[in-house]
């Protein structure tokens, strides 16, 4: 019995100590920030390039079959009602307040989390981070904060492309498909649609931008320098972005509703 | 600090361990300026361990470390980096940066650390990579490199800020005769022309008694021998001798500990 409670409280410790390291960890990302904006800003540039543009396809490719899904569903749905008109409606809510984040950061937790991760992971692997530190640079600033930067940057860019992509895939099935009346999907858009729907969706694919970024960061800076280490650090990437995308998405709908 | 001190570097009473498994024990040495030092020893006593508490990537337990007479534990992150460019480092397996070419590679702390114009950048650059025979290969990238070409690239980039300390762990591995005997001269050739101290951790007896002033073999934790590699080739201690002349069977085991061989493979357990 106090074996079992003293197991708990190890583990409880661990996690505690791991959690508040992590806090710290984006402390001094957030810390190193301005000044890496300025001072290396080519490696800023690149990284966007690196974690936006290499995930545009995966990206624009799933952004239209979501939205051609939300097409589909709420004419079939909205038919009952016979509120098909709607379906432009359906579609921008659950894109630009839902769907466009959530599944963006999860697509990039998948795509540029884990290359992130697994480079990272790698660079410590091949002693290129002790390098780099013998060779006076610090790999906080030369390596961690430029890519957490490219991902905190690219995942707006990327959610607005998702979201945007989306709602041509709802046109396609709800309007050249189903026949829903064109001018009838996208006015009753923009007649309920409000400014605030959209910052929603704003602040959220900011935060998921930087959870996302930050996590795989943090996984592959801490990975165990081994094959096997970096495999699992880039499976915890995705894992915990998932988790904590998830909870978040939750917190902020409830606090913006 | 005193200047004219003779020992570059001084370790005293040293003790590091991993986990429950202690790796120094009270190891004391000194490096003196301008020589080439080998740390030499069996596999797994931690002669990387203790290059990476000299240049401060681990911190000791117990003991002092003095590098020109500071004390680097205590030193601040400024110093420490201000330090560091002092020393050059050249790692086990080059440790090339993968993202960019050879070229960048060497040019990288130059790039970090000066204001040099592009021009006189490229000129130092390609400087430093012919002498290692690497010129023609500066536009390759790192990923396109044997083992021995990126570790001849490190080297070029582990002396371009020409340090006053030069670091190399195990240089002579994996490299083909020719570029070994090029490498072992120049690693003599630069530390005579250019005052440098060096520091070559290695288990290659022959390479390193043709480049090394003093060797030091350290085992269990504490330095079981030192001298000249004449002194320590003629030394009578079992284990030195065993060390310097190859032999399986001597105080240190060749076996990682088991159960007895026959007993292990005609004993009851088997049936």
């Amino acid at each position: 019995m106090k074996k079992a409670l003293i197991e708990i409280y190890d583990a409880l410790f661990e996690f505690v100590r791991t959690f508040g390291a992590f806090q710290i960890f984006f402390l001094r990302l957030l810390k190193g920030s301005p000044e890496i904006l300025v001072t290396r800003f080519r490696l800023v540039v690149v990284q966007v390039f690196n974690a936006g543009a290499l995930s545009l396809i995966i990206i624009m490719v799933c952004g239209l079959f979501v939205g051609g899904v939300l097409g589909l569903q709420g004419f079939s749905n909205l038919a009952r009602f016979n509120a098909e008109d709607s379906v432009g409606v359906f579609a921008a809510y659950g894109l630009i307040k839902e769907l466009g984040p959530v599944i963006t950061a999860l697509l990039f937790a998948g795509r540029a989390g884990t290359s992130l991760a697994s480079e990272i992971g790698l660079m410590k692997a091949t002693d290129q981070l002790s390098a780099m530190e013998m060779m006076a640079v610090n790999p906080v600033g030369r390596v961690l904060v430029p890519r957490f930067l490219g991902g905190v940057i690219a995942m707006p860019l990327l959610v607005a492309i998702f979201s945007s992509v989306g709602l041509l895939g709802a046109h396609l099935v709800a309007v050249e498909l189903l026949g829903v009346d064109i001018g009838a999907f996208w006015q009753q858009m923009q007649n309920v649609l409000e400014v605030e729907d959209v910052h929603e969706g704003i602040i959220k694919s900011v935060v998921f931008g930087v959870l996302a970024s930050h996590i795989a960061v943090w996984e592959g800076y801490n990975a165990i320098p081994t094959a096997e280490g970096v495999g699992r650090a880039t499976t915890r990437t995705v894992v915990n972005t998932a988790i904590a995308v998830l909870v978040f998405d939750f917190m902020i709908t409830a606090v913006m509703i | 600090m005193d200047e004219t001190s003779e020992n570059l570097i001084e370790i005293h009473d040293l003790k590091y361990s991993r986990g429950a498994r202690p790796i120094f024990d009270g190891l004391n040495l000194a490096i003196k300026r301008g020589e080439v030092t080998a740390l030499m020893g069996p596999s797994g006593t931690g002669k990387t361990t203790l290059l990476r508490l000299i240049t401060r990537q681990l911190i000791p337990q117990q003991g002092v470390i003095l590098v020109d007479g500071t004390d680097i534990s205590k030193l601040s992150l400024k110093k420490l980096y201000e330090l560091r460019q002092r020393f050059g480092m050249l790692f086990q397996n080059g440790a090339l940066l993968t993202d960019i070419s050879v070229f960048e590679n060497v040019a990288f702390p130059l790039r970090e650390h000066t204001r040099l114009t592009n021009r006189l950048i490229r000129h130092v650059v390609l400087t430093k990579l012919h002498a290692v025979g690497l010129r023609g290969a500066a536009d390759m990238m790192p990923s396109q490199m044997s083992g021995g070409m990126a570790r001849r690239v490190a080297l070029a980039r582990a002396m371009v800020m020409d340090p006053e300390i030069l670091i190399y762990d195990e240089p002579f591995v994996g490299l083909d005769p020719i570029s070994m005997g090029v490498i072992v001269r120049l690693v003599r050739k630069m530390n005579d022309a250019l005052g440098i101290t060096s520091i070559i951790v290695s288990h290659d007896v022959a390479e390193v008694s043709t480049v090394a002033d003093r060797s030091f073999l350290i085992s269990e934790g504490k330095v079981a021998a030192s001298g000249s590699p004449d002194e320590l080739r003629t030394a009578k201690s079992e284990l030195v001798r065993q060390f310097m002349h190859g032999m399986a069977d001597g105080p240190v085991a060749f076996h990682f500990h088991a159960p007895g061989y026959e007993e292990q493979l005609l004993g009851r357990d088997n049936e």
